[in-house]
């Protein structure tokens, strides 16, 4: 930014009338706060509950703070920019037949405005840098993969396992807690803390529960801990965010926000249901080994040691049951 | 060499060129041939699809990949994966699967699942299948958006199997049917879930990873 062209565009040649810039800066100025005092609520109140990944889970909810903080603070630079533009276009262009605006001690330079530039920037940036540095490990994670050991931890020490295994082209999930069945179908009950531990039977995959704010590679022979807790009630898209083959584009599919009550009934239900299959699977395991051969090769247990009926992470080691 | 005569080489080796990519890509995008079970369908009938699996496909360009044939209505083996289906109507699948089986990479997809009252194996219902014992599981039909999953099973590899399609019944053969309702009007991919391309990494590449042999549309018109 030139200092310059902050204050009146002096003719060529001449300098500028001593009285004529501090009205341009504080005119600048003036624009810049009224519309930044204005947008910056509008925005807040009226585009902030509708920006992705909305609120489903509590780590959505925290990617849309985040989104609308980074919002909020962008927002006024870009008006300052632009008004800034606007004001110089309009003000100071060079009138038709009039003498060439451009030169003079003015537009040389501006201490003040370059330092307060530079300055008002960094802080910002680094504000920006430490804030979402804070926002990346809280809550548990913010649900992105945190690998098979994960640091970042929610809250609650009751925790709910759920694996995700990617294959292609689809998704199945196994819940260990409930006697390791595997079904195509992801319910998730409301208000508690999930644990999805994401891996891959093949390829390359990524769990991404766009509504629930989580995303997470699913690695073959990798245990990926993803968390999140539900807030809302409703439906979610699962999609693979890694481009794993030719069916990578259908490989989605819908899981569903249900009550703890409805969800162990639904649980219950399915462990009943799919027993039969069940015990014709592997032993649960956080990851599995596939036969690089082909068609001969079904999946094996990693010889890790299989959940307990719960699972706990974090500084909190209570001895929780079953959550749902 | 004179101007003129460079020039003609010049546009004869671009021309070269672009026919060259023209057939490149008209090659890359072709798609097989649609078998048509919605021409003259009348409203209220079930449509009847029969298909049949086989281990290695005989034919150029890919002799030994694994494959799915359809049948037409007319009776004639059609090498596609691509099916046109009326919407909202009971499709009635019969699959002869003359391949040999294996164990499943996931056991999960050992499930019937989206279908009419479950499936039959040569006329006896099953809702699942060991893929760990007996002749294991040959192949899958499976429209992943739709939830339908159904298990083939396999015959013996000890048998002498068919070895070019189209198969005939005199080769050992499993017969499976069942019966699923067409979605509303849409392409939806279909596909196998046993890692069958012998040869390729995880098993899940040559035939795994092209359309017109493991992997199709079910295509549903109104």
């Amino acid at each position: 930014m030139s200092g310059g062209a902050t204050a009146s565009p002096p003719p060529a040649g001449d300098d500028p009338p001593a009285d004529a810039a501090p009205r341009h800066w504080w005119r600048l100025i003036a624009i810049w706060v009224v519309l930044s005092a204005i947008l910056d609520p509008l925005f807040y109140v009226f585009v902030g509950p509708h920006v992705p990944p909305g609120r489903m889970t509590n780590v959505a909810g925290g990617a849309q703070f985040d989104f609308n903080v980074l919002f909020v603070i962008a927002l006024p630079v870009i008006l300052g920019v632009w008004i800034f533009m606007g004001y110089a276009i309009v003000i100071w262009r060079a009138s038709r037949g009039g003498p060439d605006p451009i030169g003079g001690a003015a537009a040389r330079g501006n201490m003040p405005i370059q330092v307060g530039w530079i300055l008002t920037t960094t802080v910002i940036v680094l504000f920006l840098a430490g804030f979402g540095t804070y926002e990346l490990v809280q809550p548990g994670g913010s649900g992105g993969g945190e690998g098979p050991s994960p640091v970042w931890t929610p809250a609650s020490n009751t925790v709910l396992p759920i694996q995700v295994i990617a294959q292609q082209w689809k998704f199945t999930y196994r819940y260990p807690t409930y006697g390791g069945f595997e079904t195509t179908d992801l319910v998730i009950p409301d208000h508690t803390a999930i644990a999805f531990h994401v891996t891959s039977l093949d390829v390359t995959h990524s769990f991404w529960a766009y509504q629930l704010g989580v995303k997470a590679d699913a690695n073959p022979a990798i245990d990926n801990v993803a968390f999140t807790t539900p807030e809302q009630l409703g439906t979610f898209t699962v999609r693979c965010s890694e481009l794993c083959g030719l069916w990578h584009g259908a490989m989605y599919n819908t899981g569903t926000v249900v009550t703890p009550a409805r969800f162990e009934q639904w649980a219950i239900s399915a462990q009943h249901h799919l027993a039969a299959n069940t015990s014709l699977l592997p032993p649960f395991s956080y990851t599995y080994v596939p036969d690089a051969n082909g068609a001969d090769g079904a999946y094996y247990p990693d010889n890790v040691d299989p959940y307990s009926k719960t699972q706990t992470y974090g500084a909190n080691p209570a001895t929780p049951t079953a959550s749902g | 060499m004179s101007t003129s005569w460079r020039v003609v080489a010049f546009v004869g080796a671009v021309a070269a060129i672009a026919v060259g990519v023209m057939f490149a890509v008209v090659a890359l995008v072709r798609e097989p041939p649609t078998v048509n079970f919605a021409q003259g369908h009348q409203s209220g009938r079930a449509v009847d699809v029969t298909l049949q699996t086989v281990g290695s496909y005989g034919s150029n360009p890919h002799p030994t990949w694994v494959s799915y044939l359809v049948e037409s209505p007319g009776g004639a083996w059609v090498h596609t994966t691509y099916w046109q289906v009326p919407a909202h109507t009971r499709v009635n699948v019969t699959i002869v699967n003359y391949d040999s089986g294996s164990p499943l990479r996931n056991q999960q997809a050992g499930l019937v699942t989206g279908t009419l009252g479950g499936a039959t194996l040569n006329g006896k219902q099953f809702r699942l299948i060991d893929s760990n014992a007996g002749n294991g599981v040959g192949h899958t039909f499976s429209i992943p958006t739709l939830g339908l999953n159904v298990p083939l099973y396999g015959n013996s590899s000890n048998a002498t199997l068919c070895a070019a399609a189209p198969c005939t019944e005199k080769s050992p053969h499993e017969v499976i049917q069942f019966s699923f309702m067409s979605p509303g009007p849409g392409q939806y991919p279909w596909q196998c879930f046993v890692p069958c391309g012998l040869g390729f990494l995880y098993g899940n590449g040559g035939p795994m990873q092209t359309i017109g042999y493991m992997d199709g549309f079910m295509k549903v018109v109104a």
